[in-house]
């Protein structure tokens, strides 16, 4: 790639709970493989896949490694848009309270930390995702 | 004896939910685990589904899966059993059989 | 080939990684290491000390940059830097201080 690279706008579409199916964890190693090629990278979560970013989740009763922790290194990683859907949330009975914080520190604001979680309603969503260059599935 | 209906795909994800409801006998048990558990919570779009066939069967929730989704045990739907692993074991032995609800 | 440190017996990967990371002991860091041709002063073990806490934070190891820049601003500038991060581990810096602080391989990562 060349010094200034082509960057696309690149969207993971998170849609299943975590620990059920294997979607949410494959998702989440794609994202910090490709975090690597300096794209411009958004994370969604909506329907089932909002479950992926609750908070204290426990999975010592179920024998599975608990990668929630994972999406607080996802600032490292310099990810900072991920976007979860609002109405996902009420249909669910969950709020943004339910929800991890995430954030992510700014180097060149002697590492402050800013928020990189938003919630979003439908009419938004739809159109960050109509934004995209490519979206990826999972 | 009875049976025992086990669902473990989420009520959002699948119908399975839906189809085991509009179909299990009456005295039946119904047992969510694995994403099926987000089918026990409170204040869901489809917590009333659940709600009202409590009258016909009797459910049950495997506790492991609730903690791993983060979610918590008193936001399940009153009336449905909180189990543990063993919990799930005794229902499958005091149950004449297992249908899965894939 | 499982590897013998202080009697015991450990297990590892084709290539070398320590198949049960709660097994992990500074012992078995310096076995590696003396494997490997090499020896490990307070610089290395700065460096794997602090992948083991980054790994039980997040349960991950961290990709390379990440790495260089999270040392960098734990540790200071000069050693936040590729250049001082190869001299300590020349098969690369994620890939060989993750195998001394007992962590899996980093998911695609040098």
């Amino acid at each position: 790639m060349s010094e200034e690279g082509i960057v696309k706008k690149f969207c993971y579409m998170n849609r299943k709970a975590p620990y059920g199916t294997i979607y949410a964890l494959e998702s989440l190693e794609v994202v910090l493989i490709a975090a690597a090629f300096d794209q411009d990278i958004s994370l969604v979560f909506a329907d089932d896949g909002v479950y992926q970013l609750t908070k204290n989740q426990d999975t010592n009763g179920i024998g599975m490694k608990n990668f929630s922790k994972t999406y607080s290194a996802l600032g490292d990683y310099d990810i900072k848009k991920i976007y979860v859907e609002k109405e996902s949330l009420d249909e669910r009975g969950l709020t943004a309270d339910d929800l991890q914080a995430l954030v992510y520190e700014d180097e060149d604001d002697d590492w402050a930390e800013k928020n990189s979680l938003f919630v979003v309603d439908r009419a938004e969503l739809s159109s960050i995702i109509d934004s995209q260059d490519i979206v990826l599935s999972f | 004896m009875a049976a025992l209906h086990t669902v473990n795909k989420s009520p959002f994800e699948r119908n399975s939910l839906e189809s085991c409801l509009r179909l299990a006998a009456k005295g039946s048990s119904v047992l969510l685990f694995e994403d099926g558990v987000i089918g026990a919570m409170k204040n869901t779009k489809h917590s009333d589904a659940v709600a009202n066939a409590m009258s016909d069967v009797s459910f049950y929730v495997l506790g492991p899966d609730i903690k791993a989704r983060g979610l918590n045990d008193s936001n399940v739907i009153d009336g449905i059993t909180v189990i543990d692993y063993d919990g799930f074991v005794d229902l499958t032995t005091e149950h004449h059989t297992v249908q899965s609800w894939l | 080939m499982p590897l013998e440190v202080n009697g015991q017996s450990f297990e590892t990967d084709e290539e070398g990684y320590l198949a049960d990371l709660n097994q992990w002991q500074p012992d078995l860091a310096e076995a590696m290491a003396v494997a490997d041709g090499a020896e490990l002063s307070e610089n290395h073990w700065e460096v794997i000390n602090f992948l083991r806490e980054y790994y039980e934070e997040y349960q991950i190891a961290p990709a390379v940059r990440v790495l260089t820049k999270a040392i960098g601003k734990k540790l200071g500038k000069d050693k936040g830097n590729s250049k001082y991060l190869y001299e300590l581990f020349p098969y690369g810096p994620a890939k060989q201080a993750c195998k001394y602080a007992g962590l899996p391989k980093p998911t695609g990562c040098v």
